[in-house]
């Protein structure tokens, strides 16, 4: 990289201030499928929808919910591809700080990592930003934790969030459901009926996934077996 | 002779009652020739963490600015001191890059971690660390100071009682020893009080 024609960065200002090529990523964001998270008081639900092109296509296939590391957990909206690249990088990251210190990383450090990539994807020649936000959910000393990394390389802390298609109606559902106290199983029902608020067909455990860490630190990604059971109750 | 032995160096460290003792000599040598009778040896990283380095003066220089350097960038990171344990990875991770190249020195780590429990290692020069829970030694007196400590140590010590072990075990192993003495620094740390005392010895 950088020798080429090319190696100029594609994304630079317009004369008005503005970057298109990461307004043209949050676009991409903005049109992918619908995911959310929501931090209880003892534990972090993220949930996203997992629409598949075909019927032909195995569902069981497809991962939309990753683990960073054995208590920190991932989704997003966007562009699947992209997201790979992010994910192996932080993975990456995340043994290279546990070699050096022997403990795990914290949830923080490891947003922050990823969304300094971002971020040099958005300045470097030869590349162009990730179409993808991110929702990392963790829990550590800090207890639990709820982070969105957008295509800029900007990360905020929520108390809940949501992103992708449904964004506007997902987060003012959202706002109406949250408190503070909810307890982990609750906030998986929210994350439920949040997602079916906007849900194109026949929900099921089999188009959407769930990842849940709670106090034993262990993040785990239900199975549709799990997810089944969750909505039967929310029924 | 090893180019460990070159300053001449007595290092220890010592596990009391919710405190801990670190205590070094304070001679730079050139192998038998006296140049500095105030080295120091021992460093602080943060208010309950503590290093100690053995070996060739110049390395324990480069070697302590490579620490605080490391420990000021993670305390800006992170907003937080490093625990005891945390660092003694840090050190054995910087030492082991200089697998085959390594800074001649052997490193003591003391420190309060959680809950002011104490925590004492030593390392060889290329970052194999030795965890120990009563004392440590490093330095051209370390075996005198072996002999030493198992004779005067005891569990469980309050700081005072932790200081009076501690210097006597120093005193009495760099007399043992040709290459180190002039006296040493004692620090005795527990949660909430740091005693820094320099002794008087055989100042020859």
């Amino acid at each position: 990289m950088g020798d080429s024609q090319y190696s100029f960065s594609l994304t630079t200002f317009s004369p008005s201030g503005k970057l298109v090529q990461i307004e043209h990523a949050l676009m991409a964001v903005g049109s992918g499928q619908t995911s959310l998270g929501i931090k209880a008081a003892n534990g972090v639900v993220i949930a996203t929808e997992k629409k598949l092109p075909s019927i032909l296509v195995d569902e069981s296939s497809v991962q939309k919910i990753q683990l960073l590391t054995s208590n920190i957990g991932v989704t997003y909206s966007g562009m699947g591809p992209d997201s790979r690249v992010l994910v192996r990088k932080s993975r990456k990251q995340a043994q290279q700080y546990y070699k050096l210190y022997k403990e795990p990383i914290p949830v923080t450090q490891l947003v922050r990592e990823t969304a300094t990539v971002m971020q040099e994807f958005t300045q470097s020649g030869g590349v162009r930003p990730f179409g993808v936000s991110l929702l990392v959910a963790g829990y550590d000393d800090n207890g639990p934790q709820l982070y969105q990394v957008d295509p800029s390389g900007s990360y905020f802390s929520w108390k809940a969030s949501a992103m992708g298609k449904n964004v506007t109606n997902a987060k003012s559902f959202l706002e109406k459901r949250y408190t503070e106290d909810m307890e982990l199983d609750d906030a998986v029902h929210t994350a439920i009926l949040t997602l079916k608020e906007g849900f194109e067909g026949q929900i099921s455990g089999k188009n959407i996934e769930i990842g849940v860490v709670g106090t034993d630190r262990k993040f785990r990604v239900l199975t549709p077996a799990e997810i089944s059971d969750f909505l039967a109750e929310v029924e | 002779m090893s180019i460990f032995e070159y300053n001449g160096s007595a290092l220890v460290a010592m596990v009391g009652k919710n405190c801990f003792a670190i205590a070094s000599d304070r001679r730079l040598g050139v192998q038998l020739q006296t140049i500095a009778t105030d080295f120091q040896r021992i460093f602080k990283i943060h208010d309950k963490l503590y290093v100690g380095l053995s070996g060739l003066a110049t390395d324990v220089q480069t070697l302590y600015q490579r620490f605080a350097f490391r420990h000021k960038l993670y305390q800006l990171r992170e907003e937080r001191n490093m625990r005891p344990e945390t660092f003694a990875s840090l050190v054995s991770a910087l030492l082991y890059e200089k697998r085959f190249g390594p800074y001649f020195c052997q490193p003591v780590i003391a420190g309060l971690g959680e809950d002011d429990k104490p925590f004492i290692c030593t390392m060889d020069s290329i970052g194999a660390k030795e965890l120990a829970k009563d004392f440590v030694v490093a330095g051209t007196a370390a075996e005198s100071l072996y002999g030493a400590c198992e004779s005067m140590y005891k569990p469980d010590m309050e700081p005072e009682e932790l200081f009076e072990t501690i210097s006597q075990a120093l005193l009495s192993s760099i007399d043992r020893d040709c290459l180190s003495g002039w006296g040493g620094h004692v620090y005795v740390v527990s949660p909430n009080q740091v005693i820094e005392r320099t002794l008087k010895g055989r100042m020859d």
